[in-house]
């Protein structure tokens, strides 16, 4: 093509040649190439990581095979290894952070967007990005330092002498496990699901709220049956957006959970989780098939992440089909 | 020869491996560039396995480790290589258990049955006769004992364990050692300040760190029962005589234990930490100028040891490495 292009016109591949060149000085076809690549570069990445992680975990994938996601043991001297109790731990804290973390987010959205006066809503917002911005290893460590003690000695005590008789609230209280982790997760995650939820509300056209209010409703049932359902597909997002950091986050997990590979019905035993084991074992790893196992880790977070993300386009799907059905 | 040429080239070298060593490691680079400064040494503290994959990778020039190699490593040296991979001891470390029992300021005395005991969830009370014996007068109460280890993959765990495999069976045969170990019970807690953290916040709890970590942050520690039936704690001379008593029965290759070792005032969680240095270089300057550190470690470099509450060698020990040196090819 370059060597067409440079020679004089006179046949017809020229043509088509000169019109390119043309596009490229319009600059169109030099954006939407480089667009491209970096958006190619997305898939790309992402198809590394995955061949990466495959090729890495041969060992483990060909001895444990489908029995690594369901082996409790995590025994390096033994050479056994299963995922298990690690899958526990990620899904259990990062579904307590949500449940702690979605009604408060959402809730002090509705308020920043839809009630609070907009200078006072742009302040506190300054705040939740500052919030949003602090390094995990500091939550970490207000984990250690106050939620930690906290748990112990006010939380948990509080929770056994009242709700003591189910059994997520059974056993010694540590003051560090599952729900100490979870917890430190919400307050990690909350200002995603704020941020990110305050600014869909904001865009939510005027005039849905104009022709509630017109309708003869009030302040809070439009913002509630017309706002928020309008902004519904946003907040699902701002809600995954907290999922993916909580299934991800190490440093603030491994701080507070305890790091006992264990699978226990009660919130306050002590957990660990996949991000959290990586972080923990993987410098001081001996053996290959050690090193791998804790690879296949990798590609389980990995894996999980996928499926989850999965669900929740289909959910999100499902629900504004649901939505546009009744409109 | 050399010294006269203005502009030598500075020779850098390059090690990665074990982090507990580092202070003492940076140290030693930093002094020996001012004796020698044409040869800069560079370490990265990645961690004992980290350092054995580098070093076997070729990577480095040299490594260092906690543990000494296992046969399987040191025959993917030799087979990826074609010559061995040497251990050279520097200092020496050890592991003290802490603990934070309300009413009790005493120091506390622990038996090798109460270790393995605590640590196998078989001793679940403070007052436990394995514990109550070993300190008569102190009124230990009836509390349950929490367990906290070591979450990261860990030297310290790794002394830890050895030494409770040579004191216990049962340890040895249901979890053995490593630098990471299937615990029977406890919590984990991430690297020297976790364990400390968590031992510090939860009345009841023992652990065990890292004794320069100890010292340094003045923690509580205990006495362990050495082989000879001596409570001895934890210090300098007593981690080094642990060493000593280690000497006579030094293999060619120093990759020995010394836990548990024999003499009377030794300290029994002591370990050596390594360099690791191939046997054979390419370059002929690398290899004149790590054998010259090494020989410089071992002598001048083992007084800068103690003030970084390194325990140094045993006399027998550096005349021993000096002889080995000569395999350095």
């Amino acid at each position: 093509m370059a060597s067409t292009s440079t020679t004089v016109p006179s046949a017809g591949p020229v043509v088509g040649s000169r019109s390119f060149l043309a596009r490229l000085r319009d600059g169109d076809e030099i954006a939407r190439l480089i667009t491209f690549l970096f958006a190619a570069s997305v898939v790309f990445i992402t198809l590394l990581i995955v061949y990466e992680l495959w090729q890495g975990s041969v060992l483990p994938r060909h001895k444990f095979g489908f029995a690594f996601f369901r082996t409790t043991v995590w025994d390096p001297n033994a050479d056994n290894f299963g995922a298990l109790p690690f899958i526990f731990g990620t899904l259990v804290t990062s579904a307590l952070a949500l449940l702690i973390a979605v009604p408060l987010g959402i809730g002090a959205a509705i308020f920043l967007a839809e009630l609070a006066p907009a200078r006072l809503s742009d302040t506190l917002e300054f705040f939740i990005d500052l919030l949003a911005a602090v390094p995990s290893v500091i939550y970490g460590l207000l984990g250690i330092f106050i939620v930690v003690p906290v748990m112990r000695d006010v939380v948990q005590p509080a929770l056994k002498n009242t709700l003591g008789f189910l059994p997520i609230f059974k056993g010694p209280a540590f003051g560090i496990g599952f729900l100490t982790a979870g917890i430190v997760l919400a307050i990690m995650v909350i200002p995603y699901i704020i941020s990110v939820s305050r600014e869909i509300l904001l865009s939510v056209p005027r005039d849905q709220r104009e022709a509630a209010l017109a309708l003869g409703s009030t302040r809070w049932e439009s913002t509630w049956k017309v706002v928020v359902p309008f902004a519904r597909t946003g907040i699902m997002g701002s809600i995954f957006l907290a999922l993916a950091r909580a299934l991800g986050e190490t440093m603030a997990v491994t701080m507070v959970i305890g790091n006992t590979p264990s699978i226990a019905m009660s919130l306050f035993s002590p957990g660990d989780s996949i991000a959290s084991v990586i972080a923990n074992q993987f410098t001081e790893a001996t053996g290959e098939l050690y090193t791998q196992s804790l690879i296949e880790l990798g590609l389980v977070l990995f894996i999980l992440t996928f499926i989850l993300n999965g669900l929740a386009r289909v959910l999100i799907l499902v629900t504004s089909q649901r939505g546009s059905a009744h409109a | 020869m050399l010294a006269g040429v203005a502009f030598a080239a500075t020779l850098s070298i390059n090690g990665a491996g074990a982090s507990f060593p580092e202070p003492i490691y940076s140290k030693w680079f930093d002094e020996y560039r001012k004796k020698d400064p044409n040869i800069q040494i560079n370490y990265q503290a990645i961690g004992s396995g980290g350092g054995i994959k580098q070093i076997t990778e070729g990577t480095v020039d040299f490594g260092a480790s906690d543990g000494p190699m296992n046969d399987d490593q040191l025959k993917a040296f030799q087979d990826k290589h074609g010559f061995p991979i040497l251990h050279f001891p520097t200092v020496l470390g050890a592991a003290v258990p802490t603990y934070n029992v309300p009413g009790v300021s005493a120091e506390l005395n622990f038996s090798p049955e109460a270790l393995a005991g605590i640590f196998l969830g078989k001793v679940t009370k403070w007052n436990d006769p394995a514990l109550a014996s070993a300190n008569p007068g102190v009124n230990l109460p009836g509390n349950d004992i929490i367990v906290v280890h070591r979450s990261d993959g860990s030297g310290t765990t790794y002394i830890w364990t050895d030494y409770l495999s040579k004191v216990s069976d049962e340890w040895k045969s249901k979890v053995g050692k490593n630098t990471s170990v299937n615990w029977p019970t406890g919590l984990g807690g991430n690297k020297n300040e976790g364990v400390a953290g968590l031992v510090k916040q939860t009345p009841n709890a023992v652990g065990y760190v890292e004794l320069i970590y100890a010292i340094q942050n003045k923690m509580p520690y205990g006495k362990v029962k050495n082989s000879s039936g001596q409570f001895i704690k934890a210090d300098l001379a007593s981690v080094t005589a642990a060493a000593a008593g280690a000497a006579k029965d030094m293999p060619a290759d120093f990759r020995v234990s010394i836990t548990n070792a024999p003499g009377k005032t030794a300290y029994p969680i002591s370990s050596f930490t390594w360099l690791l240095v191939p046997s054979k270089f390419t370059d002929a300057s690398k290899r004149d100028a790590i054998k010259g550190f090494v020989k410089w470690m071992l002598a001048d470099g083992q007084n800068l040891t103690e003030a970084l509450a390194y325990s140094k060698l045993p006399k027998e020990v550096v005349s021993q490495e000096l002889a080995a040196l000569d395999k350095v090819q």
